[in-house]
């Protein structure tokens, strides 16, 4: 079978040019990058260029960057680590209900250390709302983390104007831009975040690598002990090819980021059109003007989401919905949720495609016939 | 081979041999097989830790071993909505509630089939020990060739028109087999302990376990006289011809549970296993379900089980007018028949249907104090 592959949000394959820039490297670089003799040093060397390349992606120094084992530990480092470091200005902490699991978790757990936790709604549209920002701000909180660009529905956030708000105030603003990275270009001048989250398998790059950038002027507290890499901010041996990888997909990005916006652009309009010519019933959920151009999160009236991913993956269609639990079957989105309520169907009919650079118009319009098949079916048997 | 890989077969899986074994059966038998784990219950302690994950892993290893596709579906609320408040209500009545046999009813071969079905599926499998054969161009349904697993009992409850839709693989075999069958092929479950008890109570205390959703009512053990024994700790911890647990000492014969009555809420108790409260020669059955096409509408004789790998007891059932209650009695007195288990009917190998005990009856009255 041909399977088409629409969960980019989920992860990327390797790029070409990261498939040879790895294999090229897999028999050099092996010395330790700590190590002070001639194999050390001709490791560091690759670690000190990728990390130069990382920051200048972001337009941030070199020193501002630390490499992860992926978003997950740099969001857990971002959270953990700067309130800890900040403790004693406040006690408390506001960040968002639609926030990946990697970020929600954290907060679910400073709440357990006692830590006053906001959760900022979210209204149909997606999105945060500004008002609810400032009237949930308080001189003691010391901490904010809102994503970039959420990961289900592709709702930008108004990361700039919160940045913006917290200008003159004590609280320390991270933002999560695991999905936004890969499709504009992030620059810490102009978004004036203190910490943010990247993730290299989003961008077609390695599994197991990601950055934190750090604002050089803000503290973060280790979370993980033992050496001395990344200036004591995280321990372990640098995972040095994983992140020749990731060095290779931001390049490769950077070539090509003008290019894939358009080519997502075209494949989501298209898909979005063509699903509103056919006889599928649905809809777009979250506001369209604010969504990022790889991510489309339909609503399919009268099916069940299992029934769909299930019969979407036996017609080689791989998409995906919320979060599967330990046992495989799938928990309703709590973003879907904290966007609609408990009670909305949508919960439990909603699918996220998600689009990379080797999509193409045939995959759209073969993903919009077997869709017309798949939900009359289900339509019929509800 | 016939050419079997336009015709798909959803296979429940649940990640212990049985289904394991079907799964494998089906694939090498060449169809388009797809295996889907049921979630049907949440157990998650406060560690983030559910017995459902290490079978849904099995799962997954079983069916990556024989490359087909494989998904977990979740329905924790019809479970919830349809067996387990069923469960809960019968116990409350005093009865002694089969939950396999609605499981079976109202997830496996409905709500699970209803899945299937989405999935464009040609037939349902799950790894029973039964067997679906066509006699004289009618699909029945009968025992599985290994009369120690036979699994009809558990079955009886579910529509006759969706035989044909169904594949009991493991019917042919015996329980020996179907472990070489998955040793032979290094199947991940091949020596993966066979699940017992109830599926949403697994390895835990009953008593605890009912105790978390039933408040328990202590109240008095009695033998039918109105002599007081002792306590009980809750009727529904007890069950007809039950002997463990009751504490009661002294001399003669053991004590048994031959009775309840939930509105005074006493046990009756009775000395002797073969006592003669515990012998009934009638009972009543309801909800009737028809395996076969010409339902019985006249008296006729049969082969009858009165819980799950019972001998079969010779009966006559009576038909009642509306078809769907019938009384059923015995060539012989039977002990211990509890209300709420299933009754269900033999003819030969073929399972012809079944119902649930209501009532209990010797020489036409009523056994009252059996809940």
């Amino acid at each position: 079978m041909d399977y088409i592959y629409l969960d980019h949000a989920a992860t990327t394959p390797l790029h070409q040019s990261v498939q040879s820039e790895m294999k090229e490297m897999i028999s050099k670089a092996f010395g330790n990058p700590s190590s002070i003799h001639h194999f050390g040093r001709e490791t560091r060397k690759v670690l000190d260029r990728a990390r130069e390349n990382v920051a200048t992606s972001i337009n941030a120094k070199f020193n501002e960057i630390i490499f992860t084992s992926g978003g997950t530990e740099a969001n857990n480092l971002a959270i953990f680590g700067a309130v800890e470091a900040n403790k004693d200005k406040g006690n408390h902490v506001i960040t968002s209900e639609i926030e990946h699991h990697a970020v929600l978790h954290p907060f679910e757990e400073l709440e357990r250390k006692g830590y006053e936790v906001t959760y900022l709604p979210v209204d149909t549209s997606g999105t945060i709302s500004m008002a609810d920002f400032q009237k949930e701000l308080r001189d003691d909180t010391i901490f904010v983390s809102v994503m970039t660009v959420n990961n289900e529905t592709g709702i930008r956030q108004p990361v700039e104007k919160i940045a913006d708000q917290l200008k003159d105030h004590q609280a320390i603003f991270h933002t999560d831009a695991v999905q936004a990275y890969g499709v504009e270009s992030i620059d810490v001048n102009e978004l004036p975040v203190d910490l943010l989250t990247v993730s290299s398998h989003k961008i077609y790059g390695p599994k197991g690598i990601g950055f934190l950038y750090k604002n050089h002027s803000i503290h973060v507290k280790q979370q993980l002990f033992g050496g001395e890499q990344e200036r004591k901010w995280r321990s372990g041996t640098e995972n040095v090819l994983a992140i020749v990888g990731f060095d290779q997909a931001i390049r490769s990005l950077k070539e090509e980021l003008n290019s894939r916006k358009k080519h997502y652009e075209k494949l989501s309009n298209e898909f979005i059109k063509q699903l509103q010519a056919s006889d599928v019933i649905c809809s777009i959920n979250g506001e369209t003007s604010l969504r990022s151009p790889h991510i489309v999160n339909v609503s399919f009236e009268q099916t069940d989401v299992e029934q769909l991913l299930m019969n979407l993956d036996l017609e080689g269609i791989a998409v995906s919905s919320g979060s599967a639990c330990t046992a495989g079957s799938i928990n309703p989105s709590h973003v879907l949720t904290a966007m609609y309520g408990e009670e909305d169907a949508r919960l439990r009919n909603s699918v996220r495609f998600s689009f990379g650079k080797d999509n193409n118009l045939d995959d759209i319009k073969r993903v919009v016939n077997t869709l017309e098949k798949i939900t009359s079916r289900l339509r019929r048997l509800a | 081979m016939t050419d079997r890989s336009n015709i798909r077969v959803v296979v429940g899986m649940s990640g212990g041999v049985d289904s394991s074994v079907t799964a494998l059966l089906l694939k090498e038998q060449g169809y388009d097989v797809v295996g889907i784990f049921m979630k049907n219950w949440d157990d998650t302690d406060e560690f983030g830790v559910c017995t459902a994950t290490e079978d849904y892993e099995d799962v997954a290893r079983v069916a990556n071993q024989l490359n087909i596709p494989y998904y977990s579906v979740n329905f924790e609320k019809q479970y919830w909505d349809k067996v387990f408040q069923y469960f809960l209500d019968e116990y409350k009545a005093g009865r002694t509630p089969n939950p396999d046999v609605m499981c079976n009813k109202e997830i496996k071969f409905k709500a699970f089939l209803d899945h299937a079905v989405s999935l464009g599926a040609d037939y349902l499998a799950t790894g029973h020990y039964a067997q679906v054969d066509e006699q004289n161009g009618e699909v029945k349904m009968l025992r599985g060739v290994d009369r120690n697993k036979d699994q009809t009992y558990f079955l009886n409850q579910i529509p006759k028109d969706i035989l044909p839709k169904i594949l009991f693989p493991l019917g042919e075999l015996d329980k020996k087999e179907v472990r070489e069958l998955a040793k032979k092929h290094e199947l991940a479950t091949a020596t993966k302990k066979d699940s017992t008890g109830i599926c949403f109570i697994g390895e835990r205390n009953f008593k605890e376990f009912l105790s978390e959703y039933l408040p328990a009512q202590p109240g008095n053990m009695e033998t039918l006289n109105g002599e007081v024994k002792g306590k009980h700790d809750g009727l529904m911890y007890y069950t007809i011809g039950q002997r463990q647990g009751l504490g009661i000492g002294g001399a003669g014969d053991p004590w048994f549970v031959v009775g309840k009555n939930v509105k005074d809420n006493i046990l009756y108790v009775e000395q002797g296993f073969h006592h003669d409260a515990l012998y009934s020669d009638s009972l009543q059955a309801v909800d009737l379900n028809w395996l076969i096409t010409d339902v019985p509408t006249e008296p006729f004789s049969c082969t009858a089980k009165f819980r799950y790998r019972q001998e079969d007891h010779a009966v006559t059932v009576y038909p009642a007018n509306n078809l769907k209650e019938a009384s059923v009695v015995f060539d012989e007195a039977e002990r211990a028949i509890t209300p709420g288990q299933a009754v269900v009917f033999y003819d030969g190998d073929i399972c012809l249907g079944g119902g649930t005990i209501e009532e209990v009856f010797k020489e036409n009255k009523p056994l009252a104090y059996l809940g």
